[in-house]
């Protein structure tokens, strides 16, 4: 039996009864791996060419070098730089997709997207330096496309993002170190080929190129997605929404989608309102059709249109081990081949969208921007017509949901502060100087069986916001904490400290505030940015009282995240290391070195509780030196 | 009597077992922490290669234990379960041991020596746990 050190009822109840049919899930393939390669959790295997492949020994008496004399510095930075660039990729190729279909939205290619949120087109095309008055909407949109698109093949320059957003300290500190990207794709591609044996060989300059990599992800893949997509679809405000297994219902066709990219999930959601396809449901004996999300695609359908979530990625298994699940439809990352074995039991249709991302033994509906809507209902009636197949003996749905509200962006902290004429960050930051609220903390990223399977993310929550710390979270952290019902205001009076607990009552948030999917860590930057201009909290974002924790991350895109966060400024904590510590040097360079030269620097703790301290620790060193007043209730 | 067997056509040279033998003989059993240690612990296990073939190796626990002859202080001795067993507290470190082991399968330590003991404490050696391929067993003799 494997151990999961989740308290999650649903994810436990349903983990047995995937047991009982001898079905393998996450925790068994996790147990059968183990112990993993030395060499390769160290940092030490180097497999980038034909003289190898290479390990070090750690302990001395083997090798210390590769084939072609590469040491653990060169070897571990080398690969550290090289996973930093495919979770680079990842997000810089979601908002690659997004900006081709305002470019096609603007083109009146895709008749089923729309400019949803006019205002933030204008404002964000301002930015661009384009001209917005006196102009159609569609021509706006159709220039900010293009120039945005143009920024992920430029060569040289800065990215428009940089240019604009952050303070001027903190564009000075990038300019000076050379980390500022010139565009979006060439740092990705400059990884590739530095880390080719034989180019990069100073581990220092690896680590510097790997922030110039993130940075490139932050502000520009990652920010691109999170602002596109609240032009096509909406700026999220804050909304209701249940999450966990128990939203799933066995009188109703459930149809889950899965991935990332909110172009397939809008439209699936869009699809399910379709009257033809809900009489067909009803013709089955369904009630109606059920849309549930799984993953970062649940978090946008969250944020946005109150869709309910059925799970993180750790639980995609184990929706479809309710029996319930008439069809997974799944984009691009974080989909586990793994689903391939389990649905194998249960009627459950899964099928792949993408051209990006095929799987064997999926069936695959090619989904396309210019006729989604068809496609979607062609996905959607697969979805309807399994019901029929349902294995009633299979059907055990936990009966586990929790309430909780989600849709917090940079831009509704001002109208939820200020008001429609008084908008602004004044009490945020006055609540700080104050001292009821001590700092904040962005709570973000995976769960892995390998730590918590979770259980962590609410671990950390609660010391923090015990200690008046405001939590943020996105990802796949947000869905865990909500379902241990951090996300809502009854939460504050629980579990917070004395000061957050006043503001949360004043404003009426909860102690722990939703801020969407992964790209959304976008707006943790946004937002720090706000509150520098704002004014008395620093000048630049490595002085502000914030931390953050990818605690139990699994994914490249996560070392990607927290590098961008580490070079604007910020510590970053991860429950095990990223494979380098096989290197000694460049452990020192992520943990100490680096502080000194964007002011934020990577922790490596296993134990929650201690990385809460030290979180907590940091944001009262950042409070000292802005000599802010003292805690108001300590 | 328990042994350690290798199938040397499915040992591929991966090394997992000299790590794991390590870090089972380290202070904090933590492969991250093991490799901070001072003094660095030591494998009892070592993967050879000759001829073209690839094998992992360690003591064989013979019956008839040269190691054990050659020991002046009795450091070396032969367990009631057949094993052979080092004493570290009676070693003084003469190293005779090693120069009359036909395996070489004992390795210096600091002074002293040091050599597989068959992870006794465990249920399964620490070698075998970490063999992806299953080219180590133990087997009953």
């Amino acid at each position: 039996m494997v151990e999961i050190k989740t308290e999650d009822k649903a994810t436990l109840e349903t983990k047995k009864f995937a047991e009982e049919l001898n079905l393998e899930t996450i925790w068994e393939r996790y147990l059968a791996q183990l112990p993993q390669c030395g060499f390769g959790q160290l940092g030490l295997c180097c497999k980038n060419c034909n003289f190898g492949p290479c390990r070090i020994d750690p302990f001395g008496e083997g090798p210390k070098v590769g084939v072609c004399g590469a040491d653990a510095d060169v070897i571990a930075a080398r690969n550290l730089l090289r996973h930093t660039a495919a979770g680079a990729a990842c997000h810089s190729d979601h908002g690659r997709e997004i900006a081709q279909t305002l470019l096609l939205v603007a083109e009146g290619k895709a008749k089923n997207y729309t400019i949803k949120d006019e205002a933030k087109l204008k404002s964000v095309a301002k930015e661009f330096d384009i001209q917005v008055d006196n102009k159609p909407v569609f021509q706006i949109a159709k220039e900010l496309a293009l120039k945005i698109l143009a920024e992920f093949g430029q060569q040289e320059g800065e990215l428009t993002f940089m240019k604009v957003r952050p303070p001027e300290k903190q564009k000075k500190i990038w300019r000076e170190n050379k980390i500022m990207p010139r565009g979006i794709d060439i740092e990705i591609v400059e990884a590739m080929a530095r880390t080719h044996m034989g180019v990069d060989n100073d581990y220092k300059n690896l680590l510097h190129h790997t922030m110039k990599t993130a940075l490139a992800d932050g502000w520009g893949g990652s920010m691109v997605a999170t602002e596109l997509c609240d032009i096509l679809f909406s700026s999220p405000k804050p909304i209701r929404g249940k999450v966990n297994l128990g939203v799933l219902k066995e009188n109703m066709v459930n149809i889950v989608v899965h991935g990332h990219v909110p172009l397939l999930s809008e439209m699936i959601v869009e699809a399910a309102k379709d009257k033809e396809l809900i009489e067909l449901a009803k013709k089955l004996g369904a009630e109606g059709i059920n849309i549930a999300g799984i993953c970062c695609t649940a978090n946008e359908i969250l944020m946005r249109k109150g869709i309910p979530v059925a799970g993180n990625m750790l639980q995609q298994e184990l929706a479809i081990a309710t029996g319930v699940v008439d069809a997974m439809v799944v984009d691009i990352q974080c989909v586990m081949p793994g689903l391939k074995e389990i649905s194998k039991c249960y009627h459950t249709k899964l099928i792949s969208t993408h051209p990006k991302g095929k799987f064997v033994g999926m069936e695959y509906v090619e989904f396309n921007e210019e006729d989604a809507l068809n496609v979607a209902k062609e996905i959607v009636k697969k979805g309807v017509e399994n019901f029929a197949n349902r294995k009633k003996e299979l059907v055990k749905i936990p009966n586990e949901t929790k309430d909780l509200i989600a849709g917090f962006t940079t831009e509704y902290i001002h109208y939820m502060l200020g008001g429609k004429y008084r908008s602004t960050y004044r009490p945020l930051n006055d609540a700080i100087r104050d001292g009821r609220i001590r700092g904040i903390a962005g709570l973000v990223g995976c769960n892995n069986p390998k730590l918590f399977s979770g259980q962590s993310h609410v671990i950390l929550a609660k010391e923090l916001i015990k200690k008046d710390v405001l939590v943020v979270e996105t990802g796949c952290a947000a869905i865990e904490c909500a379902k241990a019902g951090l996300l809502t205001p009854e939460a504050a009076f629980e579990f917070a400290g004395k000061g957050l607990k006043e503001v949360c009552e004043a404003v009426g948030i909860p102690p722990v505030l939703h801020l969407g999917s992964c790209v959304d860590n976008s707006r943790i930057l946004t937002a720090c940015c706000e509150i520098v201009k704002e004014g008395g909290i620093g000048n630049s974002l490595d002085e502000l009282p914030v931390a953050g924790a990818a605690f139990e991350w699994y994914s490249e895109k996560a070392i990607a995240i927290g590098w961008y966060f580490v070079a604007s400024g910020a510590l970053v904590v991860f429950g095990t290391p990223f494979p380098v510590t096989g290197s000694k040097n460049v452990v020192k360079f992520c943990t100490e070195d680096v502080e000194k030269i964007t002011g934020g620097k990577w922790v490596f703790e296993p134990d929650p509780i201690k990385a809460a301290e030290i979180m907590i620790e940091h944001i009262n060193k950042k409070r000292e030196q802005l000599k802010l007043k003292p805690m108001m209730y300590e | 009597m328990k042994k350690i067997k290798i199938d040397i056509k499915k040992c591929v040279g991966c090394k997992s077992c000299e790590i794991a033998c390590a870090v089972e003989h380290s202070k904090t059993k933590n492969v991250f922490t093991a490799i901070y240690e001072e003094p660095l612990p030591i494998s009892r296990r070592k993967v050879e290669y000759t001829n073209g073939i690839i094998i992992s190796d360690a003591c064989h626990h013979c019956e008839e234990a040269l190691c054990v002859s050659a020991c002046m202080s009795q450091a070396m001795y032969k367990d009631k379960d057949g094993t052979t067993q080092h004493d570290e507290t009676k070693c003084v470190g003469c190293w005779m041991c090693i120069m009359v082991c036909p395996f070489g399968a004992i390795k210096r330590k600091e002074k002293i020596v040091v050599k597989c003991d068959l992870c006794r404490e465990r249920e399964t050696p620490a070698c075998v746990e970490s063999c992806h391929t299953k080219a180590l067993e133990v087997v009953n003799l």
